[in-house]
Order: structure tokens, then sequence, then C-alpha cells
């Protein structure tokens, strides 16, 4: 069971990056640009409720790319908007994306105060 | 140092005649300057990038798979263990950037590691620790959201967007 679980996670997983490599191929878009559009791609996705059940039967293979990032902030922002009105939808998308943000500055922090930059090999 | 620069003004000269016959001939404006970038810039094949982007895009999300069912079995909800086991991720891929793995990765899996919630963490790590020299605040901290920024900034946006739209029509 948990082999199959990880099976279908590699694969969900490479294919989402298998479309991004597609996509830099035929455009040339930098990191930050593709990380921006597959956010709002998978934050649309969820908005008609259609990222969920990626979620739901790919497990990480669908929540570790950064469109399961996206659809965890529209869920925040819905589930709060349908709790407490507008300020849960103001409050409740970073308030689902937290952990993850808040985790990558700190240890981004301690990284940057431990280690010193790298010139760049060929 | 004569000869250098006589040289260095013969190729400029060269360049832009070059380029000139260029642009007229295939009525395009082709500068020898791209030729050369095209020239320098490394080549790899499609198919190579596509391949390696699935293997560690698709080994990565394998890795999260694990953590979360190592969390499930330990008796944590899903939703909880896979919010846990992206700070994991981060994490790791966090120190990952400061010892100089997370980026030989990147050179050949490309978006295989870009798209991962790690690529997120590399975003923030790697400009970070590249502009530390230019002081605490507006080095470090500042560029730290260089790349991470935008991402943060329309995730909120086309999440409360999203938020008030259901709440307005009452989904």
């Amino acid at each position: 069971m948990m082999w199959l679980n990880i099976l279908k996670a590699f694969l969900m997983g490479g294919f989402i990056c298998l479309l991004g490599q597609i996509l830099i191929n035929l455009t040339h878009l930098t990191n930050g640009k593709i990380l921006v559009t597959f956010l709002i791609a998978g934050a649309i996705l969820q908005a008609f409720n259609l990222y969920q059940p990626l979620i739901d039967t790919f497990g990480a293979g669908a929540s570790v790319p950064i469109s399961g990032f996206g659809c965890s902030l529209v869920n925040g922002a819905v589930e709060g908007a349908r709790a407490e009105g507008v300020f849960g939808a103001i409050k409740g998308g970073l308030e689902a994306c937290a952990p993850g943000i808040a985790t990558a500055i700190i240890f981004g922090y301690v990284n940057a105060l431990i280690f010193s930059p790298r010139t760049k090999k060929k | 140092m004569d000869k250098k620069t006589e040289a260095s003004n013969l190729s400029v000269k060269e360049i832009q005649e070059k380029s000139k016959i260029k642009s007229y001939k295939n009525d395009v404006k082709k500068t020898l300057y791209m030729d050369y970038v095209f020239e320098q810039s490394p080549k790899s094949s499609h198919w190579k990038n596509m391949f390696w982007a699935f293997l560690i895009g698709g080994l990565i999300c394998s890795i999260g798979q694990v953590i979360i069912d190592l969390f499930v079995q330990g008796g944590v909800e899903t939703k909880q263990a896979s919010m846990y086991t992206s700070c994991i991720l981060v994490a790791v891929a966090a120190c990952a950037t400061g010892l100089g793995i997370y980026d030989k990765l990147g050179r050949f899996a490309g978006a295989g590691s870009t798209i991962p919630i790690t690529g997120f963490s590399n975003a923030v790590v790697a400009p970070a620790i590249e502009f530390k020299s230019e002081g605490m605040i507006y080095g470090l901290a500042a560029k730290m959201f260089n790349v991470a920024g935008p991402v943060v900034v329309n995730g909120v946006f086309v999440s409360t967007i999203i938020a008030l739209i259901y709440l307005i029509f009452g989904v």
C-alpha cells in the first residue's frame, strides 16, 4: 500500500515538473515566473475545486509542487471566508501557508549567517 | 597594452560591420552578439531536460510521500502531515542550498528542482546568501524575498480575490 502511494506521488510530481520543463523549453521563462505561473494555476484550479481531488488521489505528488501551495492558500482563504466573512478571507490564505513561509525564512536566515556565497563554476 | 586595445577596437568595428551586413542580408535585426550568445549558451536537448525534470521532480515528491506516510503511521491527520512535510522539505532544501548541493541539482534538473516546494525554499535562501555582503538588512533580509516575494504577493492576492468571489456569490 505504501509503495503504491509512493509510485503515485512519483508519477504525478514528475508529470507536473515535466509540464514546467516543457514550458521553460518553449518560452525560456525565469524561475520566479515559473513559480508564480504554477502557483496561480494551482489557485485557479482549486477555485473550481479541481485541485483538492488531485491531492486526495496522488498525495505528495500534487501537494509538494508549488501549485499545491496555491491550492492550500485558496482553501485557507475560502474556509476563512466561510467562518468569519471578509476578514476571514483576508486572514485565511496566509494563515494556511504560514508554516512553510516561516520555515523558509528561519532556515534561510540561519543558512545565510553560516554560509558564504560560492563562486559559480562552469 | 597598445596591441590589446587595438585588437579590441578592431574587433568592435568588425562586429559592428558584420552585424550591419547580417541585418541587411537577413532583413532581421540579428546582431553578431546574439549569435555569440547562442554559441556560448550550453546546448542541452529538450528530451534530456524533460527526462531529468520528470525524474528529479518525481523523486522529491516521493520523498515527500514517504514523510507523509510516516507521519500518518504515527497517528497524525493527513492534512497536518502534509503541512509538516512541506516544512521539513523546505528546511532540508534550505540547508542543501547553503551547502551548494541544490544548485548543482538545479543545473540538470531544471523545472524538476524549481517547481516542488523545495524550489521555493531555494529561491528564498540563495539570494539571502548571495547578497549577505550588502549588509544584514538591505542585503540579506531585503533580497531574501527577491524571487519568493512575487510568489507570496500573487498567491495572497489571487486567493483573497477567489475567497471574496465565493463570499459574494455565496457558494
